[in-house]
């Protein structure tokens, strides 16, 4: 068990605890960085949806995880900021510029929509969101000169200073890309926690009330939080819209938003590791099924037959034991086990009890 | 004439949302959740009203076959509660939310793997017949529809508001704790109300099914619909939901008449995110300012 001393105030915001805590993470990126020379190129690109998906988490987790607006319709964010993204890159624009102005984009349509939803909470927002991401798929059939229509969009190919990148023609270069705006906006977002438009985030997803009581502008937070968020999505959306070389309205649909959404929550509310978690379940767990079924069908006398939708039936059940068992997700797990290696002889078992809430409504009829 | 014609195919359709804007409203009333599931129990509920009365299966008469179906998913509502929802007892209603989604997801691949992926729809008496009612012909579907659904509305209307198991479970979602004080058996009134709505989803899934075909991902797009009409009505409020249901089954038919292309299956979701923004908490609100 290590004790850090702490001889500065600083040392309770710093982004790492200790030397210790610094390594892990150099150690986490060192590994990012070799891992597409050591497996193969298939791998290499489930690592970039990975990667993506992760992106997306990221974003759902600042609004969902960090200031406790529940939305259902994230993937309407990953639509405008892929379509934006496409459409300028289309009309010319180089890749970095047209990938920070569908961030933009997708950023102030956020911040437009936050004002009037963030008139709502909990279950309202989230079905309010939830109707947003349904008139997207809509939205983007009848704006056809943005999105193609129907059709939808190609994603042209991504020059970067004389380099090619492209998702099949050269994977590792378009692994590196993601991984880089990954790594810029996770340092942002950690940033982000511990400044005090970060700190205003927890504040309301806490209590709103005590929020508001402490001086925090409650509808500034959500806009900003809401805008930040829909941000990094809209990003998650424009490298998804490279990753799978072609958008359409059937790209963003209700779905998305929900996996999304269970993403988050399977990972972990409210940590940033649980977006990563989440993505390595959402993206890997089709394949660990297909493996285990060839499995027992070739090694057991029993044959699953391939049922469609299987993947999402077992994430399904994953969820459900989760939100019984450990509503916390993989992060709360992690956490769990962490901590009882640490104190090894002196864990005991109601160390992480939940304390149980009972049921006030705010209806007064 | 035309227009009338609309507004009755508009109305029978509004009912079928407004039935499964009950189911939420039923458990939204008594446990302050929102059961996301609710469209894929009207699912569940269509497929055991085929099983049960389709001639290829069991062959049963039709009301018969409602009562048997409705009566499974009662038992099911009711397990449901007790087995997987009683679990997250006393968590964040958030909580109930993921579950119900999870839940969703499940039931749509359980019947998928029982009863295929092909539509199918229920064979039912009055399939084909039609009312003829001074120019307008109504389909019997429709009629029957109509008039169940505001049966099953003023009935519940009054369950909640006469009797005492109603009086109880409206007592549960305003505090629990209080209403525990006072001997109301919270958990078993919660899965009361559970097996309430399967009871509910069963009867409009049979109706739904003897009007539409059903598959297994129709309560998904079906319960999102039902969502905004119970939403506009203000989830919590019986006759809101049948308003609301209304509403947007009105609406739909006329939109993607007299609205361009396109623009017709977004107008009960705009219609939903304006009412909400205008009025948040529905157009029957029960919400006041948040306490402390």
């Amino acid at each position: 068990m290590r004790v850090i001393f702490k001889n500065s105030y600083d040392n309770d915001i710093n982004l790492f605890e200790d030397r210790v805590h610094l390594l892990k993470y150099a150690v986490l990126l060192l590994t990012a960085l070799v891992m597409p020379w050591v497996i193969s190129a298939y791998y290499v690109g489930e690592l970039t949806s990975v990667l993506i998906w992760s992106l997306a988490g990221l974003g759902l987790m600042l609004i969902a995880g960090h200031t406790g607006q529940v939305s259902l319709g994230h993937a309407a964010f990953m639509a405008i900021g892929a379509f934006s993204h496409l459409a300028l890159m289309l009309r010319g624009w180089p890749f970095v510029p047209a990938l920070i102005a569908s961030g933009v984009i997708t950023g102030l349509a956020g911040a437009l929509i936050a004002r009037p939803l963030g008139r709502m909470s909990g279950i309202y927002l989230a079905i309010a969101t939830l109707a947003l991401s349904i008139i997207i798929e809509d939205v983007a059939i009848v704006a056809t000169p943005i999105t193609g229509g129907i059709a939808g969009l190609f994603a042209p190919p991504i020059e970067f200073f004389g380099l090619m990148i492209d998702r099949n023609a050269t994977p590792r270069a378009f692994y590196y890309l993601c991984l880089t705006v990954l790594i810029i906006v996770t340092l942002g977002y950690a940033n982000l926690l511990r400044s005090p438009t970060g700190r205003s985030f927890l504040a309301v997803r806490d209590s709103e009330v005590s929020a508001r009581a402490l001086g925090v502008n409650v509808p500034r937070a959500k806009t900003v939080s809401f805008a930040l968020s829909c941000a990094i999505t809209g990003l998650a959306g424009a490298l998804y819209a490279h990753q799978a070389q072609a958008v359409n309205y059937e790209s963003f649909l209700v779905l998305i938003s929900i996996t999304l959404l269970l993403q988050v929550v399977v990972g972990g509310l409210g940590s940033m590791h649980g977006a990563f978690f989440g993505a390595f379940v959402v993206v890997l767990l089709p394949q660990i099924i297909s493996m285990a079924r060839s499995f027992i069908n070739t090694n057991t006398p029993f044959n699953l037959g391939a049922y469609p939708g299987m993947d999402t039936a077992v994430f399904a059940l994953i969820i459900l034991l989760m939100i019984i068992y450990e509503p916390r997700g993989i992060y709360g797990i992690w956490i769990r086990l962490r901590t009882w290696l640490e104190l090894f002889p002196l864990y005991r078992k109601g160390m992480f009890r939940r304390t149980r809430t009972y049921l006030k409504t705010e209806r007064m009829r | 004439m035309d227009i009338l014609q609309l507004l009755i195919s508009g109305i029978a359709n509004g009912c079928i949302y407004g039935l499964l804007a009950l189911g939420f409203v039923l458990i939204y009333k008594a446990t302050e959740a929102v059961n996301f599931a609710q469209g894929d129990m009207l699912m569940l509920g269509a497929f055991l009203g085929i099983t049960v009365i389709n001639s290829n299966y069991m062959d049963m008469p039709f009301l018969a076959g409602l009562i048997a179906a409705a009566v499974v998913m009662g038992i099911f509502g009711y397990l449901l509660d007790r087995l997987v929802l009683r679990g997250i007892f006393g968590q964040p209603q958030f909580a109930m939310v993921i579950l119900t989604i999870a839940l969703g997801f499940l039931l749509r691949f359980f019947a998928g793997v029982t009863w295929g992926y092909d539509p199918i729809s229920l064979q039912s008496p009055f399939a084909g017949r039609i009312l003829e009612l001074g120019g307008l012909t109504i389909p019997m579907v429709d009629a029957v529809i109509i008039v169940a659904t505001v049966l099953l509305t003023t009935s519940l209307y009054f369950f909640f508001a006469r009797t005492r198991l109603g009086v109880a479970m409206q007592a549960c979602s305003q505090n629990q704790m209080a209403a525990y004080y006072m001997g109301i058996p919270v958990k078993r009134v919660n899965a009361i109300v559970w097996a309430l709505s399967g009871v509910v989803a069963a009867i409009s899934g049979v109706l739904f099914a003897a009007k539409g075909a059903i598959e297994p991902s129709t309560g998904l797009i079906f319960g999102i619909k039902a969502f905004a009409a119970a939403v506009i009505g203000g989830l919590g409020s019986l006759p809101g939901a049948l308003a609301g249901g209304l509403l947007v089954g009105v609406v739909e038919p006329f939109a993607s008449r007299y609205l361009p292309s396109g623009f017709g299956p977004i107008a009960p979701y705009a219609l939903m995110l304006m009412v909400l923004v205008l009025r948040p908490g529905g157009l029957f609100a029960q919400i006041k300012q948040k306490k402390v």
